[in-house]
C-alpha cells in the first residue's frame, strides 16, 4: 500500500489525521472513550464552554428529522472552572489532542474564556463558537452580524496574543458567509469551522404546537450536509489560504473527501457519533482508503481538489 | 460525574424470536456474552431501519429479563410497542435478522442487602422490566407485590412466566376493561400505611412516576424509578435526555437519564420542574 500522509493542520496546530469529533457531539470525550482510543482521532472538540455552569434549554430538546435531527440543548455545561479542573486534565492524560470550544453572551465573556485558557497546556487550538443558535435572542447569535463577529475574535485575538490557533465556528444561516468569514479572519482568525446547525422547527401534531422546549432547534445530520459543501466551497474559494474545519452530516468517508475536496483541510464527525459511536474511527479509516485508491499520497493534495480547473 | 456503563458494548446480535403479545412485541435477541453484564434496570440503544435508514438516531428499549444459559447463548428479552417508525421496524424484524445494539447502557435498580418488603409500579409495557428485577427480588428473599396499570386491558403486559417471582399481582385499568377500574397509583397510600414497605420500585409514563413520589414524599418509603426522556444517542454524548435532579451538594443538575439513569432516586427528581428551563 502507498504510503499516505494523512496529516493536516489548522493554523500552526498539527494534527496525524484530519478527523474530529464535533462539538456538542462528544462531551467531553469520557464516553466515546468506551468504545475507541481517543488518542487515535484527530481530536477531540469539546462541548462549547461557557463561564459559569449553565442548564441549558426545557427538554424536549431532541427531535429526530428525515436523516437528521433537531437538538435544543442550549448549551448546558459545567463553567470553565470545572471544565478546566476536570476535563482538560482527562484528555490530557488519554493522549489526546484537545481543541476547546467556547461560547460567550458578550464579546467580554469570551476574551475572559480565553484568558483563562491561555495558560492551560495541552491544548491544540480553541474553538470560538459565535453561531449556538439555541439562544434566548437570535441577536446574540454573534455569527449573524459581520460586526459582532470580527469583534469577538478580536477580542480573543488580543488576549490570546499569537500562539493558540483560534478557529471561528460560523453559522450557515447568513446571507453572505464569505464576508463573514473574512471579517473573522482579518480580526484574527487562523481557521475556521464551517457549519454549525442550521435553524430548524418541528410541530408536535398532537399538540399542534412546536415540538421543542426551546421551540426552534438545530438541524444537523445527513439532511444539511449539501448546505456544509456548500458553505465549505464557498468560502475556500474566497480564501484558499484559510483551513476549514469542515462539518455537517458526515457519515462516511465519501462525505469527510466531499468535504476536503470542497476545501475542508480536517472534518469534525457530530450527530453521525449518536447513531454510531465508533463514526469517527470508521470515517477515519474510510477516507484514508478513499484518499489511496484515488491516487494521493497526501491529505493536502485532496483540499480543495473541486476547485481545480477541469484540465488538471 | 456519573461515567457511562462500564460494560457498554457495541454488537451485532441476532433476533431469536419475534413474537407479538397483545398491543406489544415481544423480542428474544442473542447478545452471548453481554447478557451476563446485564442488570435490571439496564436499557439498550438499537439502530433501526437498516443500512440506508433516514432514521439516523438509536431506539432506547428497557431490557426486561436475561437469560445466560438458553441453548443460543446469552439472550435479553425486549417488550416493544409499535408506536413509531423505529419500533414498528424493530417488531417487523424476522426471526435470525441481526440488529446493530449497545448494550448494556444505564444505571440498574438498586437491590436491597435484606429480604425486604417491596412494591414493583408498572404502567403499560413500561412493567417489562419489573418482571426481570422481580426474579432477582425475590431470589433475595423479598416480599414483592406488583401493581399493573394501564388505559385498557390490551395495554397491560403481564406474561404468565413473570408472575411466578411475585408474592401478588394486582392489576388496573382505566376503563375497567382488566382487574380493578381505576389508575395503578390508588392503593399505595394504603399499602404504604399498613405494612413495612422499604421500597417502591416503578418503571412507566413520567406522570405515573410522579404521583409515586407524592405519595412517598414523608414517609420510609424509598422509591426507585426508571425515567424516560426522549434521546438522541444513548450513550452519554448529546445532553438531549436530561432531567433536573437535586444532587448531592444541594444544587438542582439537569442530569442525563442516559447516564445518570434511567433508575433514579425519585425523591431526587424535580418533578415539577420536568420540562422547564432551570
Amino acid at each position: 500500500m502507498t504510503q499516505l500522509d494523512f496529516s493536516t493542520t489548522l493554523g500552526n496546530a498539527w494534527f496525524p489525521t484530519p478527523t474530529f469529533t464535533a462539538s456538542g457531539c462528544a462531551s467531553s470525550g469520557r464516553e466515546l472513550a468506551q468504545f475507541f482510543d481517543l488518542a487515535t482521532i484527530g481530536g477531540v472538540v469539546t462541548k462549547s464552554v461557557m463561564s459559569k455552569a449553565r442548564s441549558g434549554r426545557p427538554t424536549p430538546r431532541m427531535a429526530e428529522t428525515p436523516s437528521g435531527m433537531l437538538n435544543s440543548i442550549g448549551l448546558q455545561g459545567p463553567g470553565i472552572d470545572e471544565f478546566l479542573a476536570k476535563d482538560v486534565p482527562y484528555l490530557t492524560e488519554q493522549k489526546a489532542r484537545i481543541i476547546v470550544s467556547i461560547a460567550g453572551e458578550t464579546v467580554e465573556e469570551y476574551a475572559m474564556l480565553a484568558r483563562k485558557l491561555r495558560s492551560v497546556s495541552g491544548i491544540s487550538a480553541i474553538e470560538v463558537n459565535i453561531s449556538c443558535p439555541n439562544v434566548e435572542n437570535r441577536g446574540l447569535v454573534f455569527a449573524c452580524d459581520p460586526e459582532a463577529s470580527r469583534r469577538v475574535i478580536d477580542g480573543v485575538r488580543r488576549t490570546i496574543g499569537g500562539e493558540l490557533p483560534i478557529i471561528a465556528k460560523l453559522s450557515p444561516d447568513v446571507t453572505d458567509l464569505v464576508s463573514i468569514a473574512r471579517g473573522v479572519v482579518d480580526a484574527g482568525a487562523d481557521a475556521l469551522a464551517l457549519i454549525n446547525t442550521v435553524l430548524g422547527m418541528v410541530i408536535n401534531l398532537e399538540t399542534l404546537r412546536p415540538h421543542l422546549g426551546g421551540k426552534t432547534g438545530g438541524l444537523s445530520g445527513p439532511a444539511i450536509r449539501p448546505i456544509a459543501v456548500r458553505a465549505v466551497y464557498q468560502v475556500h474559494a474566497a480564501m484558499p489560504q484559510v483551513p476549514i474545519l469542515g462539518m455537517g452530516g458526515i457519515s462516511t468517508g465519501r462525505d469527510a473527501l466531499e468535504m476536503i475536496a470542497a476545501g475542508a483541510s480536517g472534518v469534525s464527525i457530530g450527530t453521525a457519533s449518536f447513531g454510531n459511536p465508533f463514526a469517527i474511527v470508521k470515517v477515519q479509516d474510510e477516507l484514508k482508503q478513499l484518499l489511496v485508491a484515488k491516487g494521493f499520497t497526501s491529505l493536502r493534495e485532496a483540499i480543495g481538489f473541486a476547485h481545480r480547473p477541469e484540465s488538471e | 460525574m456519573a461515567l457511562i456503563n462500564k460494560n457498554a458494548a457495541n454488537i451485532f446480535a441476532t433476533v431469536v424470536s419475534n413474537k407479538r403479545v397483545g398491543q406489544y412485541h415481544q423480542l428474544i435477541v442473542n447478545i452471548g456474552e453481554q447478557a451476563n453484564f446485564c442488570k435490571p434496570g439496564n436499557f439498550v440503544a438499537i439502530s433501526v431501519g437498516g443500512e440506508n435508514s433516514r432514521m439516523v438516531l438509536r431506539r432506547a428499549f428497557a431490557i426486561s429479563r436475561v437469560s445466560t444459559s438458553t441453548t443460543v447463548g446469552g439472550t435479553m428479552e425486549l417488550i416493544v410497542a409499535p408506536h413509531g417508525q423505529g419500533s414498528r421496524w424493530l417488531c417487523s424484524a424476522q426471526e435470525g435478522a441481526e440488529l446493530d445494539v449497545i448494550v448494556p447502557l444505564g444505571s440498574g435498580f438498586g437491590i436491597p442487602t435484606e429480604p425486604v418488603h417491596v412494591v414493583l409500579v408498572g404502567g403499560g409495557y413500561g412493567s417489562a422490566p419489573l418482571f426481570g428485577l422481580a426474579e432477582v427480588l425475590n431470589a433475595r428473599g423479598c416480599r414483592v407485590d406488583m401493581l399493573l396499570g394501564a388505559s385498557t386491558a390490551s395495554k397491560i403486559y403481564a406474561p404468565m412466566e413473570g408472575k411466578r417471582a411475585v408474592n401478588s399481582l394486582r392489576i388496573y385499568t382505566e376503563d375497567g376493561s382488566m382487574g380493578q377500574a381505576g389508575r395503578v397509583t390508588d392503593p399505595i397510600s394504603e399499602m404504604i400505611s399498613q405494612s413495612d414497605i422499604a421500597v417502591i420500585y416503578s418503571c412507566g409514563p413520567m406522570a405515573m412516576l410522579s404521583a409515586i413520589d407524592s405519595l412517598t414524599r414523608g414517609t420510609d418509603v424509598v422509591h426507585q424509578c426508571a425515567v424516560e426522556e426522549s434521546m438522541a444517542c444513548g450513550i452519554g454524548i448529546c445532553m438531549t435526555c436530561v432531567l433536573p435532579v437535586a444532587t448531592e451538594d444541594g444544587s438542582i443538575k439537569m442530569l442525563r437519564s442516559c447516564i445518570d439513569g434511567p433508575v433514579m432516586d425519585g425523591s431526587h427528581v424535580q418533578w415539577d420542574k420536568v420540562g422547564k428551563a432551570l
